[in-house]
């Protein structure tokens, strides 16, 4: 719900001419339900940095926080939540921080004493921070779901390496669930890999995978027909009987495809292949 | 129009694609390669396309052709520096460039060459210079 | 849902060397709004066999090429509008393998694959109108 443009006023003009009162009250209010975790002055600077902000939007006229004013109310606000989220406070620490100016409102109108319209513009007040509140809570919840993504990037990196076997041969030994979307991390690392070594053999080991759906079985089918294109060839090892179950069960066409029982088989394949292709260049040349 | 140029080393044509090809500029490579096949009477063809970043299903299909023409001309094609991501989209696509030989480098296409060319050596040709001695 | 959309770069289709230019502005595009190295190579290819169809069947058109954003990502996406005979049979066009033009048939349906979403309005003799979006993984 929008300020009406005085109440938008006497905001403003109550947050300027009791700026140190409710600065102080909202710290303290602020800092309570964090429990020491952020001090009275890391979080009263936060409140400050706010309040200079909230001020000057509603000193612009601000009516809401969708108009253009609080562009940069709305920008410490997004900091102030991605910060919390780093820091690993809950979203209800975050938001009870705004909420916090509420009671610090309180405590300089005197609501009692006013009547009527001092009630009136006080829920009015309180309706605004509420949006600013809810606008932290958003902020937070993507902030908090961009450090997910970000983890589960780098869990996936740490968990497909690429490895150089022999000259010639790179492998990727899969460990853990398949999904589609690390199967598909795996298929461009591998590739990448053959270009950057200029290996024409690679072994995709997956003893260490648990189960094989259709997805993941896609996947791997795809990425040995793009290593192909490359000039490559791909040999699959490590697949364990009740997988081979589930191929044949789910009809995967495997087709031309080298497959191997152990990694030192596909290895002990690839450099074969790779020694007999050398001696045929070489006969020639 | 711009054309894509075509390198004689030994008896192997190598055509190193660098630009975003305008179809009309993918035809006019087709034609220049042939031609320059019976010119030089080269036996291999190696197509590098480390600077394609794309390949859609026209310059997939050029290069088919490009591949087929050559076999009838008696020399080989083998393309080769495909990127990672074109070899990707173009499993998605369901290009699968079928008759087409490919290699990781220019290196490993000129071995590949090698490995698949006809043996030709002299020994195999020295009939032709054994003297006539069966004739009356 | 598309979600909120940037502003459209409008590339006439009129000729071999615009299917170039479309290529190049969807490249720049799909960089700008961070899709990963594969996403791109496959939107761009996606967009190269739209707009020669544009070209070939349509008889030219435009691509108009925008960024998207659903709130949890950002994507592109491209229009591509003739305004030629339109497609009779849908499904025949979006067969693998079918084509009406002498090429490999993999235009439309391969262009599909390789996207996120894919819209196709036509009426025969109305034209036809291709959205696809691609977004950032």
């Amino acid at each position: 719900m929008a300020l009406k443009a005085e109440q938008s006023e006497r905001l403003g003009k109550l947050l300027a001419e009791r700026a140190e009162k409710i600065a102080k009250r909202w710290a303290e209010i602020a800092a309570a339900p964090l429990k020491g975790r952020l001090t009275v002055a890391e979080s009263g600077r936060q409140t400050a940095e706010l309040q200079a902000q909230l001020q000057k939007a509603l000193a612009d006229g601000a009516a809401d926080l969708r108009s253009a004013q609080t562009t940069e109310l709305r920008a410490v606000l997004t900091e102030l939540s991605r910060g919390r989220a780093r820091q690993g406070f809950t979203a209800s620490e975050t938001a009870t921080s705004i909420f916090a100016l509420k009671a610090a409102l309180y405590d300089v109108v005197d609501v009692e004493k006013g009547g009527e319209s001092a009630l009136r513009d006080y829920v009015a007040w309180s309706l605004f921070i509420d949006e600013l509140g809810l606008f932290t809570f958003e902020a937070f919840a993507r902030a908090r779901e961009h450090i997910i993504t970000e983890q589960t990037e780098q869990l996936l990196e740490l968990s497909t390496p690429v490895v150089k076997l022999w000259d010639g041969v790179v492998a990727v030994p899969l460990v853990g669930t398949l999904d589609s979307a690390r199967a598909q991390v795996v298929m461009e690392r591998l590739l990448q890999a053959l270009v950057d070594t200029g290996s024409p053999y690679a072994i995709i080991d997956i003893t260490g995978v648990p189960a094989v759906d259709t997805q993941v079985a896609q996947h791997v089918l795809k990425t040995v027909m793009a290593a192909r294109l490359m000039g490559a060839e791909c040999i699959i090892s490590g697949i364990r009987p009740q997988i081979a179950q589930t191929i044949v069960t789910l009809g995967i066409e495997f087709g031309d495809i080298a497959t191997k029982a152990t990694l030192a088989d596909a290895l002990r394949h690839a450099i074969r292949r790779g020694a007999a292709a050398a001696r045929a260049a070489n006969r020639e040349a | 129009m711009e054309r894509v140029p075509i390198l004689k080393i030994g008896s192997v044509l190598l055509v190193s694609i660098q630009v975003d090809m305008q179809d009309q500029m993918a035809l006019q490579l087709q034609e220049d390669l042939g031609q320059r096949i019976v010119d030089t009477g080269a036996k291999g063809v190696i197509i590098d396309i480390t600077g394609l970043d794309i390949v859609d299903s026209f310059v997939g299909r050029t290069l088919s052709t490009i591949a087929s023409i050559s076999r009838v001309l008696d020399a080989e094609t083998i393309v080769v520096g495909m990127r990672p991501a074109v070899a990707i989209t173009l499993v998605e696509l369901g290009l699968s460039l079928d008759g087409i030989r490919t290699s990781l480098n220019v290196e490993r296409g000129l071995e590949l060459l090698a490995r698949n060319a006809e043996p030709e050596t002299v020994d195999d040709l020295d009939f032709l210079d054994e003297p006539e001695t069966t004739s009356p | 849902m598309t979600g909120a959309e940037g502003e459209a770069q409008v590339q006439a289709i009129g000729s071999d060397e615009d299917v170039v230019r479309v290529r190049q502005l969807v490249r720049t595009v799909a960089v700008a709004a961070k899709l990963s190295l594969v996403d791109q190579t496959k939107v761009v290819t996606a967009a190269s066999e739209l707009a020669r169809n544009t070209l070939v069947y349509g008889g030219g058109g435009q691509a108009a090429v925008s960024t998207v954003d659903n709130g949890q990502r950002r994507g592109v996406r491209v229009v591509f509008s003739d305004s030629g005979p339109g497609i009779a049979d849908l499904d025949l066009a979006l067969t693998d393998g079918y084509t009406s033009g002498g090429g490999l048939g993999l235009g439309l349906s391969g262009a599909r694959r390789l996207c996120d979403e894919f819209e196709l309005d036509t009426a025969v003799g109305a034209g036809t109108t291709i959205a696809v979006v691609k977004w950032a993984r």
